[in-house]
């Protein structure tokens, strides 16, 4: 089945290109430490689930890009051409002349009207081009005005579009210290709007990917592109095929369809966060070896005291004794609940590893039965040069704090009326915004009470 | 892309708007090595098939035949339109974008506004719609005007009320050079405070401008150079109040260096619209961002660097003096002191090869010692534009919307309360058809509205920080 990505604003082209990227040198690399059978199965069905075939022999990467002003969609198109290995299709993009200028009422209430059909069409050709169409997956960041705005209101016509389709969100929340003053208003207005019509929001910050290239990649002077790079990567270790659970033969078929069945299990929650181990520089990998063991030990703990990587990992958080039932206020401090988790493993001697360590009861909500709040995938086939690697994607308390963050500081600016004029000015009012922070704080509330 | 249309009115306004066009050529032939008329090119110039004389077509694409500058210059006095018209820029410019008359307005800006406004109206509609009709998609007017005279005050913010009026969803950008205390013009007070109100009204944006800050910072870099402590390692086209590589060949006139440093302004502003970078700032971004209310508009500006070195080599303890400078007090282009006020919100617009660690690493040195206003602590907008300014390696250009514009606009209130209250040259303003002494009155109204807007912001900045209560959910 094939995944249909529509890029939206600058962020998302900018990342969407470096996911296809990321993608493309995978399957391209060497064997992958695997059997050269099982190298092409995978070759075969990251092809299907992200590329189209074209008459150049360049395979064309399943892609929409949105944007409302020129410059990125031209330079994202133009790079994929110059790669020589892959490309975006010559008439999949849609751009305008002018931005919304970081207005997300702009986006949704001007762009989306004007320009549904043009966008929805070229999301329809995308579709139809797959044998079996798997679901759509957008990149948007929440801080601007066309990628939240405009996304917001793409993935509401993509849901009436494609009632039955699966629809995965990959949102970026910016920067804590702004990269846009409005970016609070921007991201409140995006993820209410968002909770309503998509299945499920994957989330990416920043700041997190930001620390991620700073002490565990090295890198000095930190650009957008190295932080789009880690992203892309994390992505990819999800989503790069793996066999079916059931532990049938063939690469599993419906990607989007079993994360979502195996994470989404209530409509009230639907914010999922990303980790991934181990992360380093390229020019360390060779040096470096790793086992199951202990590159699970670390990512369980990530997961239980809501670590962003492998560093800085605060080992006294433990999960609650088993056995006594114990109201929520009193769980351990720092303590991260989860409701699902998935861990996808790729690489060497991956069927001999033992997950039990992710199935204890006390680390989920008895909503669930321990072997139903946890799903592993897996493949014996490496990842981008990693010889063995591993990726968890989590509902979980993970994006509580950030997003009572982001709610709290839009709350704190809408309470002095500051920017108001700007969003009224194009149809967004008051009591839209009172909506929009009522759905937010009703999801803080349910993930804090977990 | 957008384009953009720059209006010029008055003796400075032009003067400034000259020096503006020549770096802008200066800055896409150091951009564009193959001479195609690209999109970057197209936000301020038209390219005009001229081989069937003036009046040829525009051509949208290929290479480029001939430059001509989307703007409109007025000027109630010849001299200083005529000059442009004899220089080197002349083939930039065509006839009929200009407006321009015999006599002035004699420093008032009555005559600029009520008599020249009325008697000049269709005339800058038609030639506004003609140049609006060679864009694509015309997102922005910057009028660059000074606030003292007749002219430039009085037509210029008549065709500011224009522009709303016949344009009302394209963005108003005024550059607006404020008087000094010791200016040569008496009642430079009166048209200042006149101007203004009209600014409040009608402006997205404005960028205040004072003489003595652009005097000063020339001088600082004349003592740098005449100090030997750089010499000869100077970079002569990286100082920001120079106009070498350009068109301009003759003697420097003794405001063109001061001139320079507008030009650059407006240029660092429109950078990231004009080229690409991965972090983009559009002209509509900049007025969402930083206007939190419509009529707190007015944006202090800082440049820097004002010169680089010829060793090129950046280490980043440079790139963060870089970084510094912008906050002090004497690279401001008014005379303010921003750390000291209240910042309402801040944009860093970085041009070159400048990352976003670069940007982060210095935001967080330099946030403990400024002060923003409690519902915006982290207001940032920034920005990152790939394209450096010809000369430097890397720049950066600070925009603050910060209380500390209010002593510019008190002072301005009391030269003018000065003269007001004994009513001196009063007459020259009355005698004027549609000028009462409620134009007056309503004119110090709407300036004493605007300070006080400010007084109360800085009012509530020492208070304790209260955070309103969130929404309650029933669980």
């Amino acid at each position: 089945m094939s995944i249909v990505t529509v890029q939206l604003g600058q962020c998302g082209n900018q990342i969407g290109h470096e996911v296809f990227s990321a993608l493309c040198s995978d399957i391209r690399g060497t064997h992958g430490l695997c059997s050269k059978k099982e190298n092409e199965s995978y070759q075969e069905s990251c092809k299907e689930r992200f590329f189209s075939e074209e008459e150049s022999g360049v395979p064309a990467a399943r892609a929409v890009l949105v944007d409302m002003e020129p410059k990125v969609i031209s330079q994202t198109l133009s790079t994929a051409a110059r790669s020589g290995h892959w490309k975006y299709s010559s008439h999949s993009h849609f751009c305008q002349k002018q931005g919304s200028g970081n207005n997300w009422a702009n986006g949704y209430c001007v762009h989306g009207p004007r320009h549904k059909e043009a966008i929805m069409e070229l999301v329809q050709k995308e579709a139809e081009k797959c044998d079996r169409l798997g679901g759509f997956f957008t990149i948007m960041s929440m801080a601007g005005g066309t990628g939240s705005g405009l996304g917001a209101f793409v993935t509401q016509s993509l849901r009436d579009a494609f009632p039955t389709s699966f629809l995965l969100n990959h949102v970026i929340w910016p920067y804590g210290t702004g990269e846009v003053i409005v970016q609070n208003y921007n991201s409140v207005l995006t993820l209410s709007h968002l909770y309503h019509s998509s299945d499920a929001l994957l989330v990416h910050e920043n700041d997190v990917i930001h620390k991620i290239c700073a002490q565990l990649m090295n890198i000095k002077q930190i650009s957008f592109r190295d932080v789009n790079g880690v992203i892309a990567h994390q992505l990819g270790s999800v989503f790069q095929p793996t066999h079916a659970a059931g532990g049938g033969s063939g690469y599993s078929r419906n990607p989007l369809g079993d994360l979502l069945e195996a994470l989404v299990p209530h409509p009230e929650f639907r914010l999922l966060g990303l980790r991934n181990i181990p992360q380093m520089a390229q020019s360390s990998l060779a040096f470096s070896t790793f086992s199951w063991p202990g590159l699970l030990k670390h990512l369980r703990q990530i997961l239980i005291a809501n670590a962003h990587m492998e560093e800085g990992i605060d080992w006294q958080v433990r999960p609650p004794q088993p056995g006594s039932s114990i109201p929520s206020t009193n769980k351990p401090l720092h303590f991260n609940t989860s409701i699902a988790n998935l861990v996808v493993l790729r690489g060497k001697d991956v069927h001999s590893v033992d997950l039990g360590s992710f199935q204890d009861p006390s680390l989920y909500t008895s909503w669930l039965n321990p072997q139903d709040a946890f799903n592993a995938w897996k493949t014996p086939r490496a990842f981008n040069k990693y010889e063995k690697s591993a990726a968890l994607v989590s509902n979980s308390q993970f994006l509580l704090k950030p997003l009572d963050s982001i709610v709290g500081k839009a709350w704190n600016m809408f309470a002095s009326k500051a920017y108001l004029h700007q969003y009224t000015k194009f149809g967004i009012q008051e009591e839209d915004f009172l909506d929009c922070f009522t759905t937010l704080e009703q999801v803080i509330s349910s993930y804090t009470n977990l | 892309m957008t384009q953009s249309v720059v209006v010029q009115v008055g003796q400075c306004g032009n003067q400034v708007g000259c020096r503006f066009w020549d770096l802008a050529l200066r800055e896409h032939a150091a951009v564009n090595k193959k001479g195609i008329y690209d999109e970057a090119l197209s936000s301020f110039f038209r390219n005009v098939d001229t081989r069937s004389g003036d009046n040829g077509p525009d051509i949208y694409k290929g290479k480029i035949c001939s430059l001509k500058a989307r703007a409109l210059l007025i000027d109630m006095e010849e001299g200083v339109v005529n000059e442009i018209l004899q220089g080197p820029l002349r083939d930039v410019f065509d006839s009929k974008q200009l407006i321009t008359d015999v006599s002035g307005s004699g420093n008032n800006w009555a005559v600029g506004h009520k008599v020249y406004g009325c008697q000049y109206r269709e005339n800058i509609v038609e030639k506004l719609r003609k140049a609006a009709e060679h864009c694509d998609c015309l997102q922005c007017f910057f009028i660059i005007h000074s606030m003292g005279g007749g002219t430039g005050s009085g037509l210029g913010t008549f065709v500011l009320n224009l522009l709303e009026e016949e344009f009302p969803e394209v963005y108003r950008f005024v550059t607006s050079v404020y008087p000094s205390g010791e200016d040569d013009v008496i009642t430079s007070p009166y048209n200042s405070v006149l101007a203004m109100k009209e600014l409040n009204e009608h402006a997205d944006c404005v960028l205040p401008i004072e003489n003595e800050s652009l005097f000063e910072i020339v001088n600082k870099i004349h003592q740098m150079i005449n100090s030997g402590k750089l010499g000869s390692t100077v970079k002569q086209n990286s100082l920001v109040t120079s106009s070498a590589g350009s068109a301009k060949i003759l003697q420097e006139k003794p405001f063109d260096a001061m001139n320079n440093i507008v030009a650059n302004l407006l240029l660092n502003l429109t950078s990231s619209a004009r080229f690409e970078g991965s972090l983009n700032m559009d002209l509509n971004e900049i007025s969402m961002n930083l206007v939190p209310f419509p009529r707190l508009h007015y944006l202090v500006s800082s440049l820097t660097p004002l010169y680089t070195l010829a060793d090129v080599n950046v280490p980043s303890r440079r790139l963060d003096q870089m970084f510094s400078d912008a906050f002090s007090r004497d690279h401001q282009l008014i005379q303010a002191d921003p750390k000291h006020s209240l910042y309402l919100a801040c944009a860093l617009l970085v041009r070159g090869n400048v990352q976003v660690s670069d940007m982060r690493r210095n935001i967080e040195r330099l946030k403990p010692s400024l002060h923003f206003v409690s519902w915006n602590q982290e207001g940032w907008k920034t920005g990152l534009c790939s394209v450096p300014p010809v000369g430097h390696s890397h720049s950066l250009l600070a925009l603050a919307n910060n209380t500390c514009v209010k002593p510019t606009f008190i002072e301005l209130k009391d030269r003018f309360m000065k003269l007001y209250k004994k009513k001196a040259h009063l007459h020259h303003y009355l005698q004027i058809d549609g000028m009462e002494q409620s134009c007056f009155s309503e004119a110090i109204s709407s300036l004493s509205d605007l300070i006080e807007e400010y007084n109360e912001l800085d009012a509530a900045r020492g208070g304790p920080r209260i955070d309103p209560s969130r929404l309650k959910i029933a669980v």
